[in-house]
C-alpha cells in the first residue's frame, strides 16, 4: 500500500496542480482573514453571509482562529475536486488499467490513493492556518482588535480544535469527493455534481425547509468545520449530531464505493 | 513447474446475452513468442483483461506463469503488460510516467532510462507525455511493459502508429526478449508482422478459439494457392471458370483469381488460359500467407 501512497505523492506534486492548488488556498485564506479586519466597521458585514463579527469577538481567545474557521468550508471544497479529480481521471485516461497490472489489491490501491490525498490536503490545511493566522496578526493592530488572548492557553487550544475540526471536515468532502469520483468515473460529471450539490442544491433545499440541513451531508461537514457554529438560514447544526450524520454519509458512501470498485470490471 | 506461460480452459465472458468469450482454451508454451489475431471484436483485448485480473470472468479457469488466474497478485509481479494502447498522465513525463509505475509496483527506478534508451525516448525523457507522438506513445508503453523484466510480456497492438522503423524495431525487441527466455504473447491486426514473429498462434473468431498451435503447422496444413492475373481484367471471370471446371475451389481477390492447387497444376492452367485465348500477366504458385488463412478460417472476407 505504501507504494501507492509513495506514486500517489509523485504525482500529486507535479507544479500544475500542487501550486494551482496551494495558491488558491493561499489567495483565499488570506482573503478571507483579511475581510474580517478591514471590513469590520462596514455595515454590509464582514463575513459569510452579510454577517458581522465584532471587534468583541475577534477579541476573544478564539479570534486568532476565526479567519482560519472562515476558510474551512472552502478547503472543503477544494478538497472535494482535489479527490475526485485525481479519482475519477483514471479511468478518463485509462491509467487505472495500469496501476492495477501493478498493484493488483484493489483495497491497496484505494486505501494508498487517499493516504496520499489526505496527506496532500493536510498539507493545504497547515498552509491555511499559517496563513489566516498570519493575515489575523498582522491585521488585527489595524482593526484596533486586541490580540492579547490569542497566544494564551485558550487561544492555542481554539487553534488546534479549529485545525482538527477543519482537518475531519475537509478529509469528510474528500472522500465524498472520491465516492463521487469512483461512482461517475469522470472528473467533471464528479466535480460538477458535488458542487453544485454543496454549494447549490443544499442551500435551496435548506431555503425551503429549515429542518432538513441537519440532514444534508454538505451541512453537517460544514458545521464540522465551524464546530457547530450556525449555519444557512436557520438555526445551527450541533457538532456531535453533525459528527454523526456527516459521518455517516462518509462511512456508508466509502463502503458503497469501495465494494464497487474490487467487484466492478475494468473495462476501459 | 509448468512449462506454459498461459494456460486457459473453457474461459468465458459474458456481457448481458452477448458471449464476448466463449470457452476459449489455448496454451502458450514458455518462451515464445504467441502472435493472438482474430477481426475486431473477436474478444482479443476481452481475454487479455481476464488474464491480468481486470475483469472477472464468467467462467472458465486459467493459469499464468503457474498461477491461478484468481490470484493475478501472485504473477503480475512478474509479467509486463500494454494493453489497449498505452494509458499515462498526460501533465507527467515520459519519464516521471515511469517512475510513478515502478514506485508503483515496488521497482527500481534505475533502470526507467535505460527502458527509455531502449525504446528510442531517451532524448524526449523529460517532455510531457501530452506532447508525444502517437508512436511516441507506443514506444512508452512498451517501456512501461518492460519495468517488472517481465517473465512473460502482454502487447495489445503494440505496433499501432509506429512507422516502419519503428515496427521493425519492436520486432527486434520481442525476438531479443523472446531470445533471452521471456515469452510473449502479442496481438496485433498487422498478420504480416506476427506471421515474421510469432512461434505460436491463437486465432480468435466471435469469441471462441478457430485455431491454437505452432505457426508452422497452421502454415503447413494449408493448401498451395496458384494466383492467376490476366492481361485483361475482364477474362478473370473464364479464368475462374477453368479452375473450377478443373475441379478446384478458387476465388477472384485483389484483381487475380486465386486457385488451390497444388503447384504442379500452374502448368496446365497456363495451358488451359492459352487455349482459351487469354494471356495471363502473372501465374505464381505459393502458400498462402498468414493473413489469407486468417480470412480463410475466420470467415471475414
Amino acid at each position: 500500500m505504501w507504494n501507492v501512497v509513495f506514486s500517489e505523492l509523485r504525482k500529486l506534486r507535479r507544479p500544475t496542480l500542487l501550486i494551482g492548488t496551494m495558491g488558491a488556498v493561499i489567495f483565499f485564506s488570506g482573503l478571507f482573514s483579511s475581510l474580517l479586519f478591514l471590513l469590520i466597521d462596514s455595515r454590509d458585514g464582514n463575513s459569510d453571509r452579510g454577517r458581522t463579527v465584532g471587534r468583541s469577538v475577534l477579541g476573544l481567545a478564539t479570534g486568532g482562529a476565526e479567519g482560519f474557521n472562515r476558510v474551512g468550508g472552502f478547503l472543503g471544497i477544494i478538497a472535494l475536486c482535489v479527490f475526485s479529480a485525481q479519482t475519477a481521471q483514471e479511468y478518463t485516461y485509462g491509467t487505472l488499467r495500469n496501476l492495477l497490472i501493478r498493484q493488483p489489491s484493489r483495497l491497496k490501491v484505494l486505501a494508498g490513493k487517499f493516504i496520499a490525498m489526505t496527506l496532500f490536503a493536510l498539507v493545504m490545511i497547515i498552509l491555511s492556518a499559517v496563513i489566516s493566522v498570519s493575515a489575523s496578526v498582522i491585521l488585527a493592530p489595524g482593526a484596533k482588535v486586541s490580540t492579547a488572548l490569542w497566544f494564551g492557553g485558550d487561544g492555542r487550544h481554539a487553534l488546534i480544535t479549529t485545525f482538527i475540526n477543519i482537518t475531519i471536515s475537509v478529509i469528510g468532502f474528500g472522500t465524498i469527493g472520491m465516492v463521487l469520483g469512483l461512482l461517475l468515473r469522470s472528473p467533471i460529471s464528479a466535480i460538477s455534481l458535488g458542487v453544485l450539490w454543496l454549494l447549490i442544491v443544499e442551500n435551496l433545499l435548506i431555503a425551503v425547509k429549515g429542518s432538513l440541513q441537519n440532514w444534508m451531508p454538505g451541512a453537517q461537514l460544514a458545521a464540522i468545520a465551524s464546530g457547530g457554529s450556525p449555519r444557512g438560514m436557520s438555526t445551527g447544526i450541533d457538532y456531535s449530531h453533525a459528527l454523526v450524520v456527516g459521518g455517516a454519509y462518509v462511512v456508508v458512501g466509502a463502503a458503497v464505493a469501495s465494494i464497487l470498485f474490487v467487484r466492478r470490471d475494468v473495462s476501459n | 513447474m509448468s512449462n506454459t506461460a498461459i494456460s486457459v480452459t473453457d474461459l468465458s465472458k459474458k456481457y448481458g446475452e452477448r458471449m464476448a468469450v466463449s470457452h476459449a482454451s489455448f496454451e502458450v508454451p514458455l518462451g515464445t513468442i504467441c502472435g493472438f489475431v482474430g477481426p475486431n471484436g473477436s474478444g482479443k483485448t476481452t481475454t487479455m483483461r481476464m488474464l491480468l485480473g481486470l475483469i472477472t470472468p464468467t467462467g472458465g479457469t486459467g493459469e499464468i506463469l503457474g498461477e491461478s488466474i484468481k490470484h493475478p497478485e501472485k504473477y503480475l509481479p512478474r509479467v509486463g503488460a500494454m494493453i489497449e494502447g498505452p494509458a499515462f498522465y498526460p501533465a507527467l513525463s515520459g519519464k516521471e510516467n515511469l517512475n510513478y509505475l515502478a514506485n508503483l509496483g515496488g521497482f527500481s527506478t534505475d533502470r526507467v532510462q535505460d527502458l527509455l534508451n531502449q525504446v528510442g525516448l531517451g532524448d524526449r525523457a523529460k517532455s510531457k507525455y501530452k506532447t508525444y507522438s502517437l508512436g511516441m506513445k507506443q514506444r512508452l508503453g512498451i517501456a512501461a511493459a518492460l519495468l517488472p523484466k517481465p517473465a512473460l510480456l502482454m502487447l495489445d497492438e503494440p505496433t499501432n502508429g509506429l512507422d516502419p522503423e519503428g515496427i521493425q524495431e519492436v520486432r527486434a525487441l520481442l525476438r531479443s526478449l523472446a531470445n533471452e527466455g521471456t515469452s510473449v504473447f502479442v496481438s496485433s491486426h498487422l498478420l504480416s508482422e506476427l506471421e515474421l514473429i510469432s512461434d505460436y498462434l491463437v486465432m480468435l473468431r466471435k469469441g471462441e478459439v478457430v485455431f491454437t498451435g505452432k505457426m508452422n503447422d497452421l502454415m503447413l496444413n494449408q493448401q498451395p494457392v496458384i494466383i492467376a492475373k490476366a492481361a485483361e481484367a475482364a477474362d478473370l471471370t473464364v479464368l475462374l471458370g477453368i479452375a473450377e471446371a478443373a475441379g478446384h475451389h478458387a476465388v477472384i481477390r485483389d484483381e487475380a483469381v486465386h486457385v488451390e492447387g497444388p503447384a504442379s497444376w500452374a502448368a496446365e492452367f497456363n495451358r488451359s488460359a492459352f487455349d482459351a485465348g487469354i494471356t495471363l500477366s502473372q501465374l505464381t504458385p505459393q502458400l498462402p500467407n498468414l493473413e489469407e488463412t486468417f480470412f480463410e478460417m475466420t470467415g471475414e472476407k
